[in-house]
């Protein structure tokens, strides 16, 4: 005891140029990573920041502003534009769930069921994975045609009242969460693949030893030890389908009445040139999302997880 | 069942013709097993023999290809595991991770819904001294706290029948030994039944009313420790359980109790009642600590058998005793255990010597002499791993 007691100090004493040396080397080493995220992360952040701040020139051209401190952009971009971010909210909601509940059986399948079929695995991993290899926008244009008026789907889904005569599928809010779920399922599914990949079935058989049934065994077991792989599949999934300006806008699956937040981002700046206020509002769509997920993750009681 | 009851008393345990196969392999051939309740009941056999699969059976986590299963009376056959009167100490202990030691303990009463489950399970932690560490989780246990834990969590729900799959297999041997004292000192408290996998012939001795040696999905023998080791009936128990001397001839003649034996030119007798045939080319042996050593041709003596001369081929101290290899033209290598007692005789390497045993501590087994394992077992972890290799190489070689 008395030697563990002076070891620590003695081992420290000694130990200074060492440890100075150390973390000259850590500094080294990371000195890339740092240049790159302040180049592409920090500048571009604080670049958000200003614009979101700035005023127009006075008697200027459209699209011309300056530095200042106008904090009124905030409130303008809430006042016009709060019915967008619910709708973003909701809709990506909504759609992290569905894919949570197509993916989980998915995953399940791969990761668990077709273990003893390395063959049935690698494929329907290559199937989640295969629609990469063709363009977001080319693949949610082919759902505009398949869910387009007149098709044989639209017709058929007529013909048995699912949908009124008059109706349409595309422009309504089923079809943007319909995009949303169908372009982000990979992000889910392969978290959660991952988690159950290593899933030990030797737990499930000591679930139903002691007396669980298979339902059972799922939710006290199966469920709590794959939810690192949940959590950040619907991280993946919710993130990006809240920003998401593609699925909803009026060229692919959206119209007027469907426009996300991500919309009149693309709007402001790109159409009216209304920097300040797209500014402002990737500003406050990025801090909501951070609340959100903190508030999901110390829910969720995966704090390791990042 | 999941009744929420606790099982009164253990429930005794019957395998009918039991068979299963897996694609490409059998894993039982023909099983019938009975095991009457509040026994402690060892299975001992090599690895790939068959015993995890039947305890597997057992539980409910297998199917039987054919054949049924009756605990208590009640055929369980297609009940599914979680409605059998039957808890499992994993070989991995399977702790969930997820979950303190008390929700591990817990669990299968929480599912009954036995009433106060958490003070049932803080009993049952108390009973492997563990309750100090009732919050942690299993990760932060030692291996020898885990398996007292998974034991606990199998013990509270009172089964019926306990299986326990060669639960002590990974503790070093001073932890197992206290291990195995506990067991023993739980199964006879809470008068279960226990149904005990293992490879370890010393665990399965000390701890088991019963053993039932298995090999190639079928049982050998089965009694009590002593019997099986005193009256090994096949050459694999013989060499299993313990190492054993065994000697291939004809009998030559029947006479009075005996069966005379001739080997290589010596006449051995074994007492007809532990000899399994009494014909034709026979298989005999004797245990090596029942051999004495001489160093001078030992005097005929009636009820004696004597071998020799051979010469001390290795001599290995082992503290209680020690090992003689004597290696006797004809015949080869015999193994002699020698107690160190003062007395004794000392031989050295390259020495002539004799040994001798007293007739009725040999033994005949049923086994073709043609089909006996060469001495030392073949079953045992050092000549698995050389065949091994062999055979790895031999398939290097080909290709």
């Amino acid at each position: 005891m008395a030697f563990a007691a002076f070891g620590p100090a003695a081992l420290a004493e000694r130990a200074t140029p060492a440890t100075l040396r150390k973390s000259w080397v850590a500094v080294a080493l990371l000195a890339p990573g740092l240049a790159y995220l302040a180049l592409f992360f920090v500048t571009p952040l604080v670049s958000l920041l200003v614009t979101s701040l700035n005023q127009p020139v006075l008697y200027g051209d459209v699209g011309q502003y300056e530095p200042a401190l106008r904090v009124e952009n905030y409130w303008t971009a809430i006042e016009h534009y709060w019915p967008h971010f619910l709708r973003a909210f909701v809709y990506a909601l909504i759609a992290t769930i569905v894919a949570l509940a197509i993916s989980y059986p998915v995953a399940y399948f791969i990761g668990v069921t077709a273990r003893r079929w390395p063959f049935v695995q690698a494929l329907a991993l290559t199937l989640v994975i295969a629609p990469f290899f063709i363009s977001f926008l080319l693949r949610t244009l082919a759902w505009k045609q398949i869910l387009a008026d007149d098709t044989p789907l639209v017709q058929f889904l007529k013909s048995i009242a699912l949908i009124p005569p008059d109706g349409h599928v595309v422009g309504t809010d089923f079809s943007v969460v319909f995009g949303l779920v169908y372009n982000f399922i990979p992000f889910m599914t392969l978290p959660i693949y991952a988690s159950l990949e290593r899933l030990d079935t030797r737990y499930l058989e000591a679930g139903s030893d002691l007396y669980a049934r298979p339902a059972t065994v799922f939710w006290k077991v199966t469920l709590p030890l794959s939810l690192p792989g949940v959590v950040s599949g619907t991280l993946l999934t919710f993130i990006p389908a809240a920003g998401d300006f593609i699925n909803a806008s009026d060229t692919f699956l959206g119209s007027s009445r469907t426009q996300m937040v991500g919309n009149v981002i693309e709007a402001n700046f790109l159409v009216l040139m209304n920097y300040p206020i797209a500014a402002a509002l990737s500003v406050l769509l990025m801090g909501v999302i951070l609340v959100l997920v903190g508030v999901y993750i110390r829910r969720s009681g995966t704090e390791d997880l990042v | 069942m999941a009744s929420g009851a606790f099982a009164e008393a253990g429930a005794d345990l019957e395998l009918v013709a039991i068979h299963k196969r897996f694609p490409g392999f059998t894993a039982i051939e023909s099983l019938d097993l009975e095991i009457p309740a509040g026994s402690f009941f060892a299975l001992l056999g090599p690895s790939g023999c068959g015993k995890t699969t039947t305890l597997r059976l057992v539980a409910g986590l297998e199917q039987p290809t054919s054949g049924r299963i009756l605990i208590g009376g009640k055929d369980v056959t297609d009940v599914k595991p979680y409605k059998r009167p039957v808890n499992t100490v994993f070989q991995s202990y399977a702790l969930f991770p997820h979950m303190t030691v008390i929700e591990n303990v817990a669990f299968g009463l929480r599912r009954r819904g036995v009433p106060e489950a958490v003070a049932k399970a803080h009993e049952a932690l108390e009973l492997v001294e563990l309750d100090h560490l009732a919050e942690r989780k299993p990760q932060q246990l030692s291996g020898g706290q885990q398996q007292r834990v998974a034991l606990a969590r199998a013990v509270v729900n009172r089964p019926a029948l306990l299986l326990l799959d060669e639960p002590l297999g990974a503790l070093d041997l001073k932890l197992r030994r206290q291990m195995q004292l506990e067991l023993k000192k739980i199964q006879h408290d809470v008068g279960l039944t226990f149904l005990h996998v293992t490879h370890d012939q010393e665990e399965a001795m000390t701890m088991a009313d019963t053993v039932a040696v298995m090999n190639h999905g079928a049982i050998e023998q089965m009694g009590a420790p002593e019997e099986l080791y005193e009256l090994p009936r096949t050459a694999f128990v013989a060499n299993f359980l313990g190492q054993s001397n065994l000697f291939a001839g004809e009998v030559v003649s029947t006479t009075g109790d005996v069966v005379v034996v001739d080997v290589a030119g010596v006449r051995i007798a074994v007492p007809k009642e532990r000899a399994q045939r009494h014909a034709g080319a026979v298989a005999i042996g004797v245990r090596p600590e029942k051999l004495r050593l001489h160093a001078s041709a030992p005097a005929a003596e009636a009820g004696v058998n004597a071998l020799g001369p051979g010469r001390v081929a290795d001599v290995s101290f082992s503290g209680v005793s020690t090992q003689y290899h004597i290696d006797i033209p004809g015949i080869g290598r015999v193994v002699v255990f020698a107690q160190n007692t003062a007395s004794g005789p000392v031989a050295n390497e390259g020495d002539e010597a004799w040994v001798s045993w007293r007739v009725e501590h040999g033994f005949g087994l049923v086994d073709e002499p043609s089909t006996l394992p060469r001495f030392p077992s073949d079953t045992d972890t050092a000549s698995l791993a050389a065949q091994t290799k062999e055979e790895l190489l031999a398939e290097l070689g080909e290709t």
